[in-house]
């Protein structure tokens, strides 16, 4: 297929491709698509392509390739949504809900006028489309959190939030990579590493996976944790 | 074999390139500041381009050597002394074990470069040795290097290079309060009002405190936008300038977000970045619109600029040709027995 695309400078050195913006799985399908047919077509001096919910940023060397030259070769390029979309896989993360790992989700629950259980159920209950990674590394950015799981940030937010931890921000779920400040909703953690930098493959969850999660009891998170050392 | 630190300074990291192809998975570029600087340091000493150096920020650091090298000080003027004698900056300098080369405080830009022939023992980490201090991965043990830490040489030879006399260059830069950065519109200039575009590019912006390597803010009159500007987050480059609701523009700088959800109003030519991280506070910053083919000639006419330098360089000095010279008769005078 070829879409009509939108190809603008953001600045010498880098390019956007925008797509329509919007965020739903259809469009960020299309991105990652072109992200993949880009890849494929191996042009030499690009150096990063970067994702985001409805463009993809190609960054490059002017001394290598120039914008005009870069952008006419793109222009003409093939998309198949349906092939990339083949590809996809499911990354299943066992998380240990509420407790000492999920201090909120006993508020959350509340809130959302269910049970801890049902809260719990209807998180595990789908698979999320992972649009992009970015704010901090191997950060997943989530779709598809149901309705009546969102909840709004905590006013003050957390000075740290330890690794591995599964939050709720608004309409947004998703994984805390690294021990840092935020303003999510913790309800629950996962003993597995996202992202380790001394790792081989430093990222467990790549732009285009669907994650699933799957609750886990304490003793079953302890035993996978002593896995993961 | 290397050097020891005995004062960090006030944030002194080892830095390249940047570490590029990750950005897709959340890992920031980081790398130097200043690209063409570090670039001078590393061509003084025929270091390859991405040779790892140090980048000090407005207070330098305190090193002692602890075995022969040659090393090379560009960037900001930050006063260097080797031995508490003045060291000249844009120049090549043997060093010896014990030296003791000290930065002291910036008079002229907010940050210099220190590079060694002997290449600074750091692993690399996804390719690159820079420091990203907010992952606190690559670099000296992902920080900011402190008094006490130790860093090995990574070669033990290159104590000597060639047409060594040479090896130093009448750059002075960096030194006016004032800088015109020119700018490629876009990616979404389209979200500002017209009266918001000719706000930018018609008047002047100062130079905030909140400036780090992250990014820096600037003061000035509001940035207009037409309804807001949230975007859905996409990609941002090094030199991007955001405009979120406050109407203040932040360009941001080595250590920015993969991702961004303001509105770019422009991006900074690669070629004037320098000139805009060695602004200090209180400077003012014009922005003067450019297209990109204009941007990208700017990028060529610099490397023919940075080839020029590294000829210059390697040609023999002066005084070791009159030398020559001078022996060439004293030989014909003196002929062999």
């Amino acid at each position: 297929m070829t879409l009509n695309l939108t190809i603008v400078p953001e600045g010498d050195s880098a390019l956007l491709i925008r797509f329509e913006q919007k965020i739903n799985p259809a469009v960020n399908a299309q991105v990652l698509a072109c992200m993949k047919a880009v890849r494929e077509m191996q042009i030499e001096g690009i150096s990063d392509l970067v994702p985001g919910y409805a463009s993809l940023m190609v960054c490059y060397r002017p001394q290598v390739i120039s914008y005009k030259a870069l952008k006419e070769r793109l222009a003409g390029m093939e998309i198949d949504t349906e092939a990339a979309a083949a590809e996809t896989r499911t990354v299943v993360i066992p998380v240990c809900y509420g407790g000492e790992y999920g201090p909120d989700l006993a508020a959350c629950a509340k809130r959302a006028g269910m049970s801890e259980e049902a809260f719990t159920a209807l998180h595990c209950s789908v698979s999320y489309p992972v649009y992009m990674l970015g704010f901090m590394p191997g950060f997943p950015y989530l779709g598809g959190l149901d309705e009546r799981l969102v909840t709004p940030r905590l006013e003050t937010p957390r000075v740290k939030i330890p690794a591995g931890s599964v939050g709720i921000g608004g309409s947004q779920t998703g994984i805390y990579p690294m021990d840092s400040p935020g303003g999510w909703n913790l309800i629950g953690r996962t003993p597995l590493k996202i992202y380790d930098p001394m790792r081989q493959e430093p990222f467990l969850i790549h732009p285009g996976d669907l994650v699933r999660f799957v609750p886990v009891d304490e003793e079953e998170y302890h035993r996978l944790a002593q896995e993961v050392l | 074999m290397g050097v020891r630190i005995l004062k960090g300074g006030m944030c002194t990291t080892i830095q390249d390139f940047g570490r590029t192809g990750w950005q897709n998975m959340g890992i920031r570029v980081c790398g130097v500041m200043d690209r063409r600087s570090f670039r001078i340091a590393n061509l003084l000493l025929d270091n390859p381009e991405n040779e790892a150096v140090m980048e000090c920020t407005l207070i330098g650091p305190t090193l002692e050597f602890t075995s022969s090298m040659i090393i090379s000080v560009t960037g900001g003027d930050f006063r260097p002394t080797l031995n508490d004698d003045p060291m000249p900056m844009y120049t090549a300098v043997y060093v010896t074990k014990g030296d003791v080369l000290r930065l002291g405080t910036a008079v002229t830009g907010r940050t210099c470069y220190i590079a060694f022939s002997n290449y600074l023992q750091i692993p690399v980490v996804m390719g690159s040795r820079s420091t990203d201090l907010t992952a606190g991965i690559g670099g000296f043990k992902g920080r900011a290097l402190q008094a006490g830490d130790y860093i090995e040489s990574r070669i033990k030879r290159r104590k000597y290079l060639p047409n060594f006399l040479s090896r130093t260059l009448p750059v002075r830069e960096f030194d006016e309060d004032h800088a015109t950065i020119r700018v490629v519109m876009g990616p979404q200039d389209d979200m500002f009002s017209r009266k918001g575009i000719e706000t930018f590019l018609n008047s002047e912006y100062t130079v905030s405190g909140s400036f780090d390597r992250m990014g820096v803010r600037l003061d000035g009159r509001f940035i207009e936008s037409k309804r807001g500007s949230d975007i859905l987050s996409d990609g941002t480059v090094l030199g991007a300038i955001q405009v979120p609701s406050h109407g203040k523009p932040i360009v941001l700088l080595a250590d920015h977000q993969t991702t961004g959800g303001y509105a770019k109003i422009a991006v900074a030519a690669g070629t004037d970045l320098p000139k805009l991280v060695q602004r200090r506070v209180g400077d003012h910053i014009r922005f003067q619109r450019i297209t990109v083919e204009e941007a990208q000639q700017l990028a060529s006419a610099e490397e023919k600029e940075l080839q020029a330098m590294r000829n210059q360089i390697h040609r023999p000095c002066r005084e070791v040709l009159e030398c020559r010279l001078t022996a060439g008769r004293l030989k014909k005078l003196f002929p062999a027995e």
